[in-house]
């Protein structure tokens, strides 16, 4: 009799290498992503060790977290920027991995462009030197972040020591309301489990909201996984995400196409498998959600009021010091407060379908005076899919202009930066403390809520703006 | 990169009693644009540690000339949010050794166990044992002994014992590297690899 088991047990023992008794499996890698900033510090530990890449061709390298957005066909301004991007084009070519630096056609964030060109596949076993590697999770692979050291023993080995995680099966079932989107789902789970809910966990999201959603809509909630400690999320691969893979420049073809169809489709957790942690919410009670503190679990319902610390778990002490950098109160609204900027972007929310998102609301409206808004497109594919489907002229037409791929205000180690005090309405994935740059405030939100919150000037429940586009 | 091996830690400590310090407090993004290991302890804590102007904030703990010592205790949930190793790196180059907590992400507790930093993970009680006993007196010594799993405050005696895998103990009680034991056993990767199918 074979045992039950779930999705991520199936993927995560069929590459395992070899056990280590009391300590972590080594696990086969089978995409790598590298970008510049984690990366530099590794390649230089196999040139001290004098040992190679062992597999280049398993390895893919993208320029993304700390590249400009705006003129990116001049040189890198900043001395330490531009001798990093080198560094990662240097060891690149030293070792013969792919390489889409700026400029390069392909070029875009690490967990944008994986998907898009069929890098990442059901499946498989993907690791990058970032935490939102968990976005990967959304074509049934299992994908996490890693650290430097890591990245090292994946070039040197093509593998990865790792404790196996415990399991958690997070269900939203019904209907989602309209204006509410994957986004919404994902900070509403964050909320309730809180930034350290699902460490020691991986996750697969299962019921009908994640069922009935695009690959664009489980990437963003995947990409989230590590917002509440999980190392990672995975949805199971349907029809969804066969299609979206189809065709795709790196994905198999021809009988290597159907053989993997073999595999992707006994990929599903076992109807009698166990899990060591299992929640079910009802995604219809879900709103369109913000954060109001300084981690991603500080988030509610747009028309919800702060909490007062004694009904939240943890310390008062911190509740309150987070809630003094934001400079709001316990029992505050957030509808309506004035915001000064938006960004639109991060692996979180670059793709097309944000864009989309953004420009239906956009639509017919102007942006409003008070707010400065970065629109970055998550890799130059969804950058030419705007200008394509019109969304530039409709967003050029109400006072709006599209910035160049990358990472961006996300993470602000380039010059898209917050100054210090002013509040972002941001698409990204977290709103700690300076995140934005020294100072910055960030409220999380959706496509829709940023856009809503980009043509009043402050925040906005979006479906009021919908409501009267629809009557 | 082998590390210093870690057998026993005698130290005073450095209380941080905050929650869900993430990675981002501990070096912000616009830090990490070295291409070598090298000068993150002056950056570590960058913002709650200095003003805008580069001064020294007179009320956080690294500027408090009574706390001092190779153990960093943070509150729960120490080290949330990315992947980045520079935090660890940040952490050792201040001339940390161990860190204390009740609760560590993930990432973080693994990018410490890889370049030779001790995470230590205690109960909540204990944790606001040590945060009351360091506040109390600065000069209180904490020994911490990895063949033994022991975190002890000398003075009083009271002990509590952590968790680590033993391969993981190992690995830090020799200075031994991960690196070294997958190139040993390469020829098992090399055959494994033939067989998969992506």
């Amino acid at each position: 009799m074979s045992i039950a088991k779930t999705l991520f047990d199936k993927v995560w023992d069929s590459h395992v290498v070899h056990k280590i008794e009391d300590g972590p499996d080594v696990l086969f890698i089978d995409r790598h992503m590298v970008h510049e900033v984690t990366s530099p510090v590794a390649f230089l530990g196999l040139k001290n060790r004098g040992i190679p890449v062992l597999h280049p061709e398993k390895t893919f390298a993208t320029a993304d977290h700390n590249t400009p957005t705006i003129n990116q066909h001049l040189p890198v301004a900043d001395p330490l920027s531009a001798n990093q991007l080198r560094m990662l084009e240097e060891n690149a070519n030293e070792h013969g991995i792919s390489y889409w630096g700026l400029g390069h056609e392909k070029n875009g964030i690490v967990h944008v462009v994986g998907p898009e060109y069929g890098i990442t596949l059901p499946g498989a076993t993907i690791v990058c030197g970032d935490s939102h590697t968990s976005t990967h999770g959304a074509f049934g692979a299992i994908a996490f972040g890693i650290g430097t050291s890591e990245v090292e023993m994946v070039l040197a080995s093509q593998c990865i020591m790792q404790p196996k995680p415990k399991r958690m099966r997070i269900n939203v079932t019904g209907e989602l309301q309209y204006g509410v989107t994957s986004k919404d789902v994902a900070l509403f789970i964050i909320s309730q489990l809180t930034t350290s809910g699902a460490t020691g966990y991986f996750v697969e999201y299962a019921g009908d909201v994640f069922k009935n959603m695009t690959m664009e809509g489980r990437m963003t909630v995947c990409n989230l996984s590590i917002e509440m400690g999980a190392r990672g999320g995975m949805i199971a691969p349907d029809e969804t995400a066969f299609h979206y893979v189809k065709g795709r420049e790196f994905a198999p073809t021809g009988t290597a196409w159907d053989k993997a169809m073999d595999y992707w489709q006994t990929l599903y957790t076992d109807q009698d498998a166990i899990f060591d942690k299992e929640l079910t919410f009802d995604g219809s009670l879900i709103e369109p959600m913000i954060t109001y503190g300084t981690n991603p679990g500080m988030g509610m319902g747009i028309s919800n009021k702060i909490p007062t610390s004694d009904t939240v778990q943890g310390g008062a002490t911190t509740y309150k010091k987070s809630l003094d950098y934001m400079q709001f109160n316990e029992g505050d609204s957030m509808m309506g407060k004035p915001i000064d900027f938006v960004f639109l972007g991060s692996c979180t929310n670059g793709r097309i379908e944000d864009f989309r998102a953004f420009a239906s609301i956009v639509k017919g409206r102007k942006k409003a005076d008070n707010v400065t808004a970065w629109l970055v497109p998550g890799s130059h594919k969804v950058e030419a899919a705007i200008k394509e489907e019109g969304i530039l002229e409709l967003l050029n037409n109400a006072g709006f202009e599209l910035r160049e791929p990358g990472c961006s205000a996300c993470l602000a180690m380039n010059d898209d930066k917050v100054p210090a005090g002013k509040l972002a309405v941001s698409t990204s994935n977290r709103n700690f403390e300076g995140r934005q740059g020294p100072g910055s405030r960030t409220l999380l939100a959706s496509p829709l809520v940023a856009a809503a919150a980009a043509v009043t000037g402050k925040v906005t429940d979006p479906r009021e703006l919908m409501e009267k586009e629809t009557a | 990169m082998a590390y210093d091996k870690f057998t026993t830690l005698t130290s005073t400590a450095v209380p941080l009693p905050i929650e869900n310090v993430d990675t981002d407090q501990i070096i912000p993004a616009r830090f990490l644009k070295a291409t070598e290991r090298v000068g993150f302890g002056d950056n570590l804590f960058r913002d709650w540690r200095y003003n805008q102007d580069n001064s020294p904030k007179e009320d956080f703990v690294l500027n408090n000339p009574k706390f001092k010592g190779k153990i960093l205790v943070g509150g729960k949930n120490f080290g949330s949010g990315s992947s980045r190793e520079h935090a660890a790196w940040s952490v050792y180059d201040y001339g940390f050794r161990c860190v204390v907590s009740s609760f560590f992400a993930d990432i973080f507790r693994g990018n410490c166990l890889n370049i030779g930093v001790l995470p230590v993970q205690v109960s909540a009680s204990f944790l606001q044992k040590i945060f009351g006993a360091v506040e109390a007196d600065p000069e209180t010594q904490i020994e911490i002994s990895l063949p033994e799993q022991t975190i002890t405050l000398i003075a009083t005696g009271e002990q509590e014992s952590f968790d680590i895998n033993t391969y993981k103990k190992n690995n830090m009680t020799n200075g031994f590297d991960d690196i070294d034991y997958l190139l040993n056993i390469k020829e098992e990767i090399t055959s494994f690899a033939k067989n998969t199918p992506l």
